[in-house]
């Protein structure tokens, strides 16, 4: 007989009623006390985070103080710009589509980015296709090594592992599409006086997948506390379109289709949750294994992967440090001074 | 000291430490000591390939190999032989 795990099925079920009520309540009495902030600016990609995050804030403050901003480029999917507009439409709020692609070539950014990609892929250019890959993580490799994955346009795939330049090169360049998209979400926030809901859900924001001044920067995180599973919870809870729910996770980064796990974190967000989950309550690795129907062995490996992110990626979440503390703008300071 | 000891210590001290000379053990992890990560893993692949003339394959990338000084060392006359 198989062992069965004495964890629940149930491990990451929440109430929904309550969790819409704490963070639209937390939302509005953010932008009114802490932010003095008129309204929102979400960036809208048609993805599960940036949905839900955008129906959370017409929760809090009323469709009409939400702007949705639709910025695809050239590598973005076909199915972008349609699904964050079903979004924006189903919840009735205005959007805003700027086409990125222009600025990214004024930057270089297309020459830069295959520039990199063609040390690695001697020939690579602009008629093929490309991703970022991630190696797996096992018991045996303790590292996170990076390949790129091409497509020639006669449909020939390559797979060569990035040497250190190579992967810099790769990731400064590719790191202009969110800080691009970040400015431009600071200029409507700035132009009708509203703050920036950032979307990272709590896999992202304790794993550190998001871009320094990029997709990491915003005044608000309203779902940085949910596990991936939480988020499709609310999606289902709060009705919104069936199209958005059953997409597949997707950087929409790479102009190869591209999942969060190839990039990132290995294995589906499914696991990925239940294992941080676990780590972070104390469950054993053995419970957890049983629960995710993977050997005991890949689940601490991915327990100290964990860990190894949370070290390496620490800088991205750290605010400008001070050689001397300056007491009277700490920031625990000015939210007490604001929230009474 | 073993073969490339002290070439590899230098190496880690100006890379990753500005220059600081660190008296790690010779079994202790790079990892675990916060000395070396993913991106480090990288530099440090780089180096021993720009420096020692060698190409380290992808089945060899695992901490046996480059994750203590001791490893790396043994990893290095390996290769180097």
């Amino acid at each position: 007989m198989n062992a069965k795990s004495p964890i629940p099925p149930d491990l990451l079920e929440i109430d929904c009623d309550k969790e819409l009520a704490k963070i639209s309540g937390a939302i509005k009495n953010t932008l009114g006390r802490v932010l003095h902030k008129r309204g929102l600016v979400v960036g809208i990609s048609g993805g599960i985070d940036s949905s839900v995050t955008a129906a959370l804030c017409v929760k809090a403050v009323g469709k009409d103080k939400v702007i949705g901003l639709q910025m695809p480029e050239r590598h973005s999917a076909e199915d972008t710009l349609g699904l964050s507009a079903l979004i924006a439409d189903h919840l009735g709020i205005r959007k805003v589509p700027i086409d990125i692609t222009p600025i990214l070539e004024a930057i270089g950014y297309y020459e830069k980015y295959d520039e990199a990609v063609r040390a690695a892929v001697p020939g690579y250019g602009r008629d093929w296709k490309s991703k970022i890959v991630v190696s797996d993580i096992s018991e045996d490799r303790a590292y996170t090594l990076f390949s790129v994955v091409a497509a020639s346009p006669d449909g020939r795939m390559v797979k060569e592992r990035l040497e250190l330049s190579s992967y810099l090169a790769i990731v400064a360049a590719t790191n202009f599409k969110q800080r691009i998209r970040k400015m431009l979400e600071y200029y409507y926030a700035d132009l009708y006086n509203y703050a920036v809901a950032g979307t990272p859900n709590r896999l992202e924001f304790d794993q550190g997948f998001f871009v320094k001044l990029g997709d990491g920067a915003a005044d608000i995180k309203p779902i940085a506390h949910l596990y991936k599973t939480q988020v499709y919870k609310l999606a289902r809870y709060m009705g919104l379109p069936e199209a958005i729910i059953n997409r597949f996770p997707t950087t929409d980064t790479y102009s190869l289709p591209q999942g969060q796990d190839e990039f990132f974190f290995s294995v589906s967000s499914e696991v990925m949750d239940l294992c941080l989950y676990g780590k972070n309550h104390g469950l054993s690795v053995e419970d957890v294994s049983l629960h995710v129907h993977l050997p005991p062995g890949r689940v601490s490996a991915i327990y100290q992967d964990i860990d190894r992110k949370r070290t390496a990626t620490r800088y991205l979440h750290l605010a400008p440090v001070l050689i001397t503390e300056v007491p009277e703008i700490a920031q625990d300071l000015m939210m007490k001074k604001d929230l009474g | 000291m073993m073969e490339h000891e002290h070439e590899i210590r230098k190496f880690i001290a100006e890379k990753f430490l500005f220059g600081e000379h660190n008296k790690l053990p010779r079994d202790a992890s790079l990892l675990e000591a916060g000395i070396v990560d993913s991106t480090g893993v990288l530099e440090l692949i780089s180096y021993l390939e720009e420096q020692f003339n060698i190409k380290v394959n992808d089945d060899e990338l695992v901490p046996k190999n480059l994750d203590t000084i001791a490893g790396i060392c043994a990893f290095l006359s390996k290769k180097i032989s």
